[in-house]
């Protein structure tokens, strides 16, 4: 009897998945252990593992396909031995429940559609409740209607409205801005002459939305419109740091090591974490639960999204050892390799546009975190130090945080401990 | 233009209506010597005297069959049911006579009677005397259902009704009678059947209502425009059968998100059947489904705490509107 | 079954009717002219006639629904709507072949509307059970047993009102005394006194149940007593009988406003509906009795031929002729038209049957 095996379930928050390639053909001979494919899931491209020893009998779900979590992807039995394609099947569970739910019963379910034309199948499914492609998309009538006349083709557009649900506003906004944003470059000069005359900023077109960028939308919009922010910022003065970076960074240079400014910052936040624990929580509608460890997450920045992979227990690791895991994270990160346990589960977040000249932003929580530190880049510029004013380095910190959880005498406790810390920085060494 | 309460308005209506038209009566229980339950019909006996004030025995089969049977041959009689919760006991003659006669005579005869009285909760007299039974009414075609919210339309409504040579049904509600509103003393100014009125101008939500529903949604309207900045526009449809539903449908495809609002059990309302005409004929124009506030589904509560809530009332209207603009 | 008697509950004077030949000798007949008595005859042959024909009809299945045949009953509605003056009115219940012919109704569209066809007297909109001819002041036709009624008491009160002088005939049958709307009517009626007269055709069962299992009480009739009204009680298979005491309570009604029960005792030779078992609650011989001693129209033949108004040759030719008019009536019907699918939204409103008076706006139909 040849094992059927199915679409496995990759994320919390994934309910179908795309057969990206089949790493095996048919009749290949495999053990267990093997990758069979690889699959993206809302969040990552992840290898598909053989469980068994056999031969690859029958593919059911070809390269391309979006895949319902339960459905049959191939079977692995004795050479030779006939598969039947599991019968005609109801339609993916569109409306699939609650994210933490392990489906029940991964009855035969079907391959949602197998597009045979598109080379690489970029669709929106992505959580409980979006869509695959092939699916329902749900759309408002007048937001139906809207897009025909406005000629924005609704698969690209994420829902607003309940249940994901495409409205009025959608369409408009979509119409407003055809185009994602220009990836680099070309940034024109202005030279005084008539804009019109250079034409358009770029190719108008319409890029479907990935299955990350679909996940980003959600769950920010969702972020932004069901948590009550709040935001507090503070400066800290960075000349310690940075001069204890520097002369670490030239000890070990020898050795391979370069710590960045988010290594120290990363370190830090465990460490104000460990001081004001009542950040390192999440809601949980009825109740709020605090975490025992502080596993900070950081966001990377990709070419169609960003990903927050995690660093567990940072209050337990040392900078080096978070400053090589954050390395490794981020590589696999853009390699789109992490594994979703990498980057599911973090407590707190830490995003850094330093490194791109923001000197200050309020970034948006990341669920269910209670709390997101906002870091900006490192600013020269007059300070007053002993009554002197001198030139001095600071950076500005911003916490947003969920006032659901966290009031503001809190927040403020974390970030007064956070400046503490960074600006004794030797004390993070210990 | 003076100011009166919708009783007086109707009184009004009545006292115009009896004095124009010889064959327009009054009748119903303590219509004359006690003045009307409600007092609506308060100094019509002397004014108009016994043949055209009629108190009738607490019977209603008998004396609203009799009406009817009168309407046969001419006579215009308005009969006053003290609640229409009453029409249980009045049915065959009220929804196989009025209602038939005409189309069983292959239009031979016509019966224009007027039935009118109270439809309403709210004033904690338990289920049995809380029935809005405007659906069911409604639902027999060669009636015509009217329900009005305010003292103009109430007044206005009637004599069209008085006037109308089919069976007019008028639902009045005891706790509008002594809401106050500019009313008319033109004894010619008519509000035809089978006109909306729109309320309130707005341009995120509709809300289609009727009845005390109107008064309601109003509020709820005022509270989403001074809090949530979002603008309602309140459609009183003022009868049901006509049904106005152009005017319906002209809000509809300017806001895009609809509320019906009624004072009614839900299953098989006057809201569902607007559900359903809006989306056939708007379905296009719809930004998210047809939303609807209704009475809760239980015979009326008499606890008169929680009766409010089984009602419609502004917090409900509120919440319910801005669940349709999700 | 039978009972006699004329109550003084009310101020009825007390009226002897028990003897056919007073009855014949009543005013209100003695004063018939010979043709008077003759088209009393025809009429009742026609009805019957007619009725035989349509069980026919419906036996082809030409018919729909119900059939509920007056036969056997004939001398009462032909009886009854003889005295009426052109203020008086008549509404009955589902048994009304009778009553329709009786008041001048014409074969043709009764049958018609018995084959549903547009020519038939509600346009094949009603049916058998529900024939109306306002323009006859014949108020139908009323399905609901009891629920006619208070429509008559209605017509009785529009009439007083008008002040015109006149009467409504609301016929009903024993099995409709038991209807709490039909004691509304009498307390109403009684209350008010208004020129009606609530005549109860006693053929003895209410459908399949006789009057001793349904009814309770001495009579039907005398429960008028309970609302001080006049009652009266006679034979409904002596055409002679019924008018004259129906005349009185007529009179009664059309001079001094005052209501009556009168329970006219008869019989019908068929089921309840031609549809439904007739066996199970009286006996072949009940009927056949009937037939050969109460039959109104062969009573009143007999007693046209002692009167010298009759022939037997005239007698065959109006059977024949009611016979002739019958299948007419049949023929009419078959080659009539059906009503069309736009018909069905007609006659419901009289607002969008007169399109140019209507005043209301917005839909009345819905879909």
């Amino acid at each position: 009897m040849a094992n059927i095996i199915e679409m496995p379930k990759l994320s919390d928050t994934m309910t179908v998945g795309t057969l990206v390639k089949w790493l095996k053909k048919e009749g290949d001979s495999v053990k267990s252990g093997d990758m069979l494919a690889e699959v993206e899931t809302d969040k990552a491209t992840m290898e598909l593992e053989c469980f068994f020893d056999g031969t690859l009998l029958k593919i059911f779900s070809p390269a391309g396909s979006q895949v319902a979590i339960g459905a049959p992807l191939c079977a692995v039995g004795k050479p030779g031995e006939v598969v039947e394609a599991p019968a005609g099947q109801p339609a993916a569970p569109a409306a699939a429940p609650a994210s933490k739910e392990e489906p029940k019963a991964p009855a035969p379910a079907p391959v949602v559609t197998a597009p045979t034309h598109a080379p690489a199948p970029v669709a929106a499914s992505v959580s409980e409740q979006s869509r695959a492609v092939g699916e329902r998309i749900k759309i408002s009538p007048l937001a139906k209607k809207l897009a025909d006349e406005k000629g924005v083709d609704p698969s690209t557009v994420t829902g607003s409205g309940p249940g994901g649900r495409i409205v009025r506003a959608d369409i408009e906004a979509a119409a407003k801005n055809p185009k994602p944003a220009a990836k680099s470059g070309g940034g024109a000069t202005f030279t005084g002459g008539a804009i019109g005359a250079k034409g358009p900023v770029q190719i108008e077109r319409a890029v479907p939305v990935s299955t990350m960028r679909g996940v980003i939308a959600k769950r920010l919009l969702e972020s932004k419109t069901t948590i009550p922010h709040f935001y507090l910022e503070i400066e800290v003065d960075a000349e310690p740091l940075l001069a204890l970076r520097e002369q670490l960074n030239k000890g070990l240079a020898d050795a391979g090591v370069k710590l960045s400014v988010n290594d120290f910052i990363l370190k830090a936040s465990a460490e104000a974490l460990r001081k004001v624990p009542d950040v390192n929580a999440s809601w949980h509608g009825t109740e709020i639960r605090y975490h025992a460890a502080a596993n900070v997450s950081f966001a990377v920045a990709l070419p169609d999204g960003l990903i927050t992979p995690v660093v567990f227990n940072a209050h337990e690791k040392s900078v080096f050892q978070i400053s090589t895991e954050a390395k490794s994270l981020g590589k696999k990160a853009k390699d789109k390799k992490l594994q979703p346990a990498e980057f599911t589960g973090g407590t707190f977040c830490v995003s850094n546009l330093g490194m791109m000249g923001i000197p200050k932003f309020l970034p948006i929580i990341n669920p269910p975190n209670a709390a997101i530190l906002g870091v900006g880049t490192t600013v020269t510029k007059p300070v007053v130090k002993n009554g002197q004013i001198v030139v001095g380095q600071t950076l500005t910190l911003t916490l947003s945080a969920d006032h659901r959880v966290v009031d503001g005498a809190v927040g403020a406790q974390f970030l007064g401990a956070l400046k503490s810390v960074l600006e004794t920085p030797a004390l993070l060494l210990v | 233009m003076p100011v009166i309460t919708y009783r007086e308005a109707i009184r009004a209506a009545l006292a115009e209506e009896i004095a124009r038209d010889e064959n327009v009566v009054l009748m119903g229980e303590e219509v004359a010597q006690f003045h009307g339950a409600y007092k609506v019909s308060e100094g019509l006996l002397e004014k108009f005297g016994p043949d055209r004030i009629v108190d009738t025995p607490i019977s209603e089969a008998g004396f609203i069959g009799m009406g009817v049977g009168a309407s046969m041959l001419g006579i215009r009689p308005v009969m006053e049911l003290m609640f229409w919760s009453f029409y249980s006991v009045a049915f065959d003659q009220i929804l196989n006579n009025a209602a038939n006669v005409r189309y069983m005579s292959g239009g031979l005869i016509n019966c224009p009677i007027v039935i009118r009285g109270p439809a309403n909760g709210g004033t904690n007299v338990g289920a049995t005397h809380s029935h809005t039974p405007e659906n069911v009414l409604a639902n027999h075609p060669g009636v015509k259902v009217i329900v009005p919210a305010t003292a103009a339309d109430a007044k206005g409504l009637l004599k069209s009704a008085i006037r109308d040579n089919d069976p007019c049904f008028f639902l009045e509600n005891t706790i509008l009678y002594g809401e106050k509103g500019e009313v008319s003393d033109d004894p010619e100014l008519l509000i035809p059947l089978g006109v909306a009125d729109v309320k309130r101008q707005g341009s995120d939500l509709t809300i289609v209502t009727y009845g005390r529903c109107v008064l309601h949604s109003l509020a709820a309207a005022a509270i989403l425009e001074k809090e949530h900045d979002i603008s309602v526009e309140v459609v009183d449809l003022r009868t049901i059968r006509p049904l106005d539903f152009d005017t319906v449908l002209a809000s509809v495809k300017k806001t895009h998100r609809v509320l019906v609002v009624e004072e009614q059990k839900p299953f098989a309302s006057v809201g569902s059947q607007l559900a359903y005409l809006i989306q056939r004929e708007a379905f296009d124009e719809l930004d998210g489904p047809i939303h609807r506030l209704a009475t809760i589904d239980a015979p009326a509560i008499y606890s008169p705490p929680v009766e409010v809530e089984q009602l419609p009332n502004p917090q409900r209207v509120l919440k319910a509107a801005l669940a349709a603009l999700a | 079954m039978s009972k006699k008697a004329v109550s003084t509950a009310g101020p009825t004077e007390e009226a002897n009717v028990s003897c056919p030949a007073q009855n014949a000798q009543a005013p209100i007949n003695a004063l018939l002219s010979k043709e008077e008595r003759i088209e009393l005859h025809r009429k009742m042959v026609r009805i019957r006639r007619f009725e035989e024909r349509s069980l026919r009809a419906y036996q082809a299945k030409k018919i729909g629904g119900f059939l509920h045949l007056y036969i056997g009953q004939e001398a009462v509605a032909v009886g009854c709507c003889s005295l009426m003056g052109k203020n008086d009115h008549v509404i009955t219940a589902y048994r009304d072949h009778g009553h329709a012919i009786a008041v001048g109704m014409d074969t043709k569209a009764l049958m018609a509307e018995l084959y549903g066809k547009i020519t038939g007297c509600s346009k094949g909109k009603g049916g058998s059970m529900h024939y109306f001819a306002p323009s006859l002041n014949y108020w139908g036709g009323h399905g609901i047993v009891g629920g006619q009624i208070p429509l008559g008491t209605g017509l009785a009160y529009a009439v007083k009102y008008k002040k015109l002088k006149g009467a409504a005939m609301a016929f009903m049958g024993d099995g409709a005394v038991n209807q709490g709307a039909v004691h509304e009517a009498y307390n109403l009626a009684a209350l008010w006194n208004l020129p009606v007269i609530f005549v109860v055709e006693n053929n003895g069962y209410s459908m399949g149940t006789s009057q001793a299992r349904s009814s309770a009480g001495p009579g039907l009739a005398q429960r008028a007593e309970a609302y001080g009204m006049n009652w009266g009680t006679c034979f409904g298979h002596d055409i002679y009988e019924v008018r004259a005491t129906m005349d009185k309570f007529l009179t009664l009604a059309r001079e001094k406003n005052q209501p009556s029960v009168v329970e006219i005792d008869t019989y019908r030779y068929r089921g309840h509906s031609v549809a439904d078992p007739d066996k199970t609650y009286r006996t072949r011989e009940e009927i056949e009795e009937y037939r050969r001693t109460k039959d109104p129209i062969q009573l009143f033949q007999n007693a046209l031929l002692a009167e010298g108004v009759l022939t037997e040759a005239r007698i065959e030719q109006i059977d024949a002729e009611a016979k002739a008019e019958a299948d007419l009536a049949a023929d009419f019907a078959e080659a009539s038209p059906f009503p069309t699918a736009e018909d069905i939204q007609k006659d419901v409103y009289w607002e969008t049957d007169n399109p140019a008076q209507r005043a209301s706006k917005g839909r009345l139909f819905f879909d």
